[in-house]
């Protein structure tokens, strides 16, 4: 075992602020990016549901 | 050109939609067992760097993040240019869809390089070739984001976008081999790092980990966008006027 203790982990051999630092901000993004890429996608899906098309394209022909 | 249209068939965003779809919840599942592996190894099984100290433990990101910036961005321009090219509708939703994406590990790749270079080299940023070149890969990346959101009408806005990131893809190739070309005071590749043979092991071992889970979750996430660009653009076909009025409130 590298770390005999909580606090040894977190010190990270004095580098704690640098690494720490560095996998936060990964972290965060990581959390965040996936929420907003589902926000944009439940938009355009209650944009769709709401406002329903009259004239319809046929895909095919494009 | 006969065959082409029957080609891209299997590329239709209606079809790409419904598979997409299916398999996002995979592809997350997929990015949290890789990086909960890779963090596990990188952080109790991988020992103390001799030199370094743990601050080498920003490796195990920041490696992975640069990677990902480079290659997203020659995916991203290589769909923008078969899009403009084919006048392919998926692979120019796709090529914006990644744009933000990579975008987002560039920066990342930056950050944690200066978090890691200010214990190391005793500073946060110098302007030697990998890291200015790395800074103008995000410049590339916001610029192609700032010019195709200028531009209203959408296939000028893809064709423009196109022509930027194609002629920026002259970059990447610079950003990887500068460590070569130039006397750079970042450490040449990493997959060539020499350290005691066990040690270097667990590191590849966590950074392979940890690169798959970024590759999963990158394809998670720009799938998710790609899924919002193709109903804010095909809102008026068939297919999805079809999806609507088979499905309950929650998208499909």
């Amino acid at each position: 075992m590298i770390w005999n203790s909580v606090g040894e982990f977190v010190a990270m051999g004095g580098y704690g602020l640098y690494v720490w630092g560095s996998y936060a901000v990964v972290a965060v993004w990581m959390l965040v990016e996936p929420l907003m890429a589902r926000r944009r996608h439940r938009k355009a899906w209650e944009e769709i549901m709401q406002n329903p098309e009259q004239d319809t394209i046929d895909e095919t022909a494009s | 050109m006969k065959t082409l249209p029957r080609f891209f068939t299997f590329a239709a965003p209606s079809r790409f939609y419904r598979l997409s779809g299916l398999l996002v919840p995979w592809l997350y599942g997929v990015a949290l067992v890789f990086a909960v592996a890779g963090l596990y190894v990188g952080f109790f099984v991988a020992p103390t760097d001799a030199t370094q100290g743990e601050s080498y433990r920003i490796i195990f990101v920041h490696v992975p993040a640069a990677w990902m910036s480079m290659l997203l961005y020659m995916v991203m321009a290589g769909w923008a240019a078969v899009g403009w090219a084919f006048n392919a509708r998926l692979a120019s939703m796709v090529a914006r869809a990644i744009a933000p994406t990579g975008a987002a590990f560039t920066f990342l790749a930056l950050w944690t390089g200066a978090f890691w270079g200010k214990p190391t080299w005793g500073t946060w940023w110098v302007w030697d070739a990998r890291l200015t070149s790395e800074l103008i890969l995000l410049f590339l990346y916001l610029g192609y984001l700032a010019l195709v959101e200028a531009i209203d009408d959408t296939r000028r806005a893809d064709h423009a976008g196109a022509l930027l990131a194609v002629i920026g893809a002259v970059n990447v190739p610079i950003i990887y081999f500068s460590v070569r070309w130039w006397n750079t005071l970042h450490q040449g590749a990493t997959i060539s790092m020499t350290a005691a043979p066990k040690m270097a092991t667990t590191m590849l071992t966590s950074m392979a980990l940890m690169t798959i889970a970024f590759w999963a979750y990158a394809f998670a996430v720009i799938f998710t966008r790609t899924r919002a660009i193709v109903l804010e653009r095909e809102r008026h076909t068939e297919w999805v006027q079809a999806l609507r009025s088979s499905s309950e409130v929650v998208a499909p």
